[in-house]
């Protein structure tokens, strides 16, 4: 396990070429997998600062940096850069790309080009939104939900914004189509379902919601634009239309996008969990097909969105059932991922840190759900500050730290170098502290009654607004000093090589960094994807 | 590792199967709000519906069962390796998709003309359910035509690769999974035609 032999180099340089060109028009999986990371990560970025001002203007009631129109258009853009530019794409995009194809032992994805494609449609849709913010009529400022009537008669560029998040839309279903074919077709000899790595295992769960979620979104943004163009009045009481038809549609496919954002991530932190605790994972099974009962459960609950929006108490009913029946694979993930902990030797590496405060946020951000889930009390804090709260935990405090732990776990086996690990554990402890100081203090803040996107604000909830925008600070500067430590090791740091961490699964395998064809000889699997004592660990 | 060149027929057609359920769905979103909207206003649909022309709607179901049928047919002369027929069958699907955009053509100009489309006067004026049925009827044989339009360029694509030999009996997938998305535009209509032309 040592760098690539001179005939067979690595995927940085196989070509021969380094110009841009041999990047964006390259086919091989790890180049387009580090161009998706690189765009949905520049957008992170975008979307973080965005936030910071958000939280900088309700730092104090009234007027603090900006005005009322600039502030529901922040936090339009906020939603919509992290929702469809990061959060949706990144986790398949990037690390789908750069690990699945290894994980399952192939060469590449089962259709290279079809890949860039979706990378360049991924481009285009976020080229258009952002034109959306600057062309004539202004950012759009409806939320990244786009509610009709408002989406229908705002002056904003809503039509341009929703035509940019169609597009998307096809990148994510074309990504999903050569994932679930990659894995059904490419595996190695020996790579049976129950040798899968439980990443790959998630993405495939993933692959099917985009698939089977997202031709939903595609009409509904075309109705929203037909609506705009063409007055066709499906949604408008006027036209004998319906606006609450717009929110079923809209979260028949919103609600599934969530688990679109979540399952990448709870599988990073079943392949992290293991190999940290030198343990095999605990119930492999019931974690793999837990993905998808989140799936498909997950698919049928998304009128929970909707309890204040005029539905018949009978279907207020019905979809709080279903969404506690969600809470049931979350959960057995979750006391998996403890039950691997125990007794194990654990080691407290930057990825490991992310994954364990990952089971920590996502347990508090999952039961805060149970509190949206219940209608009773759903009443109470609908559309309120706890709502913010609680998404942010799932999202950020979820996928978020799990993104996280992925670029410290899988980041240097591509750049064949490391991250300092003191720096790392310092950027992660400030960053856990200021995203609880933040978001905790929402949810509080939600509770005593604190409307979301509302401007401003009664005096009485200024001193814990105060509190989360500091909190929004130190999560700011521990997630600088995360970014300059990760990406200067990942050019200047330390060697990376073979497995230190003691993986089992096949990434760890191969020459770091990769070579074009990932396998030097085409591999043949014996081992589970924990079965460490099988792998040889050091 | 080594280079062979390998082409998976059975991932290929996994894949467009995969492509076939997300357009399947995305009418799907259509589909419900006409299910919806039919109970609120079932006597305004049944009115609305009288007035599209069931003779030309049969007549283009007629022109897609038989465009389908050319397409089958297509892909059975390419495992014969009969190029020259594949070509002209191909030829024949086209032809059918372009009699079916003219017909389209002039029912939706005559349904204009008559000052029926979404946001008109007319059916400002009318019952609030009229106004519904055309708007789902003009998107979802709006969106239906385009994808006759994709398809068939979809087609004439392929059918060039057919004469330059590039698809042959060796090598058809792509003739296959053509023929498959067209069947699909095919399967679409035959849900539409009788939603919007018959039960009503």
């Amino acid at each position: 396990m040592t760098s690539p032999p001179a005939s067979h180099p690595s995927f940085w340089d196989d070509t021969g070429k380094t110009g841009i060109g041999s990047w964006i028009f390259s086919t091989d999986h790890k180049r387009i997998g580090l161009l998706y990371l690189y765009s949905t990560f520049g957008f992170f970025l975008v979307g973080v600062l965005l936030g910071l001002l958000i939280r900088l203007e309700l730092m104090a009631p009234g007027r603090t940096i900006m005005g009322p129109q600039t502030y529901n258009a922040l936090f339009t853009v906020h939603g919509v850069v992290m929702i469809f530019l990061f959060i949706l794409p990144s986790f398949p995009g990037a690390f789908g790309n750069l690990i699945m194809p290894i994980q399952v032992g192939a060469r590449d994805v089962a259709f290279p080009r079809l890949n860039l494609l979706s990378w360049w449609l991924y481009i285009i849709g976020a080229v258009i939104i952002l034109i959306s913010l600057f062309a004539g009529g202004g950012a759009p400022d409806t939320g990244w939900t786009f509610y009709v009537p408002f989406s229908t008669r705002s002056g904003t560029n809503v039509t341009l914004a929703v035509f940019g998040v169609f597009i998307i839309g096809f990148s994510g279903i074309l990504t999903g189509m050569n994932f679930i074919t990659t894995i059904h077709r490419l595996r190695a000899p020996g790579m049976t379902w129950m040798r899968l790595p439980l990443f790959t295992w998630s993405l495939y769960a993933t692959a099917w919601i985009q698939i089977l979620a997202t031709p939903i979104l595609a009409i509904t943004l075309v109705l929203v634009m037909a609506e705009r163009l063409l007055g066709t009045g499906l949604f408008d009481p006027g036209k004998g239309g319906d606006p609450v038809m717009f929110q079923h549609l809209f979260w028949i496919y919103s609600h599934p996008a969530v688990y679109i954002m979540i399952l990448p991530a709870m599988g990073v932190i079943s392949d992290i969990i293991p190999v940290f605790s030198r343990k095999p994972i605990f119930g492999y099974k019931m974690i793999a097909f837990s993905s998808l009962a989140i799936a498909a459960a997950g698919s049928l609950v998304w009128g929970h969105h909707m309890y204040t929006s005029g539905m018949s108490d009978t279907a207020v009913m019905v979809f709080s059932f279903l969404t506690f029946i969600v809470a049931i694979p979350s959960a057995i993930k979750v006391f998996n991922w403890v039950s691997t902990l125990y007794k194990g030797s654990i080691s407290l590496e930057a990825p490991m840190l992310f994954a364990l405060s990952f089971i920590l946020l996502f347990s508090i951000g999952g039961l805060s759900g149970l509190i949206l889930g219940a209608a009773a009390t759903d009443v109470h804090v609908h559309d309120t500050h706890f709502v913010v709260g609680h998404f942010h935990y799932v999202m950020f405090g979820g996928t978020g730290f799990a993104f996280f732990a992925a670029m410290h776990y899988w980041l240097p086996k591509f750049f064949g170098r490391r991250y300092a690990e003191k720096p790392a554990i310092v950027a992660w402890a400030l960053m856990f502290a200021g995203f609880n100081l933040m978001y905790f203090t929402m949810q509080v803040l939600g509770m005593r009654g604190m409307p979301r996107r509302y401007y401003d604000y009664l005096p009485e909830f200024a001193n814990l607004n105060l509190v989360a925008t500091v909190g929004s600070w130190i999560l700011a500067v521990g997630l600088v000093i995360m970014l300059v430590n990760l990406f200067r090791g990942l050019r200047h740091g330390e060697p990376f090589e073979g497995n230190p961490w003691g993986g089992a699964s096949l990434e760890w395998s191969v020459p770091t960094p990769p070579p074009t064809d990932n396998f030097i000889e085409e591999p043949v699997v014996t081992h589970g994807p924990y079965d460490f004592n099988e792998a040889g660990r050091p | 590792m080594s280079h062979e060149e390998h082409k998976d027929y059975f991932g290929a057609k996994l894949g467009m199967w995969l492509f076939l359920f997300t357009e399947l769905l995305l009418f799907g979103g259509l589909f419900l709000l006409y299910a919806v909207y039919l109970r609120r206003y079932p006597q305004e649909f049944a009115t609305a519906g009288k007035q599209l022309n069931w003779v030309l709607g049969s007549a283009n179901t007629l022109i897609l069962l038989t465009s389908s049928l050319f397409a089958a047919m297509a892909v059975t002369a390419v495992q014969r390796d009969e190029l020259r027929r594949t070509v002209r069958l191909i030829g024949g699907t086209i032809l059918c998709a372009a009699g079916f955009m003219v017909i389209k053509y002039f029912e939706w100009s005559a349904k204009i003309g008559h000052g029926i489309y979404p946001g008109s006067e007319h059916l400002k004026a009318g019952p609030p359910g009229e106004s519904v049925f055309f708007s789902l009827y003009y998107i979802s044989t709006g969106i239906h035509g385009l994808h006759v339009m994709i398809g068939a360029a979809l087609l004439s694509w392929i059918g060039v690769k057919v004469r330059n030999g590039q698809v042959n009996a060796g090598d058809f997938v792509l003739l296959e999974n053509g023929a498959l998305y067209w069947h699909l535009v095919d399967l679409i209509w035959i849900f539409i035609f009788p939603l919007y032309y018959l039960v009503l």
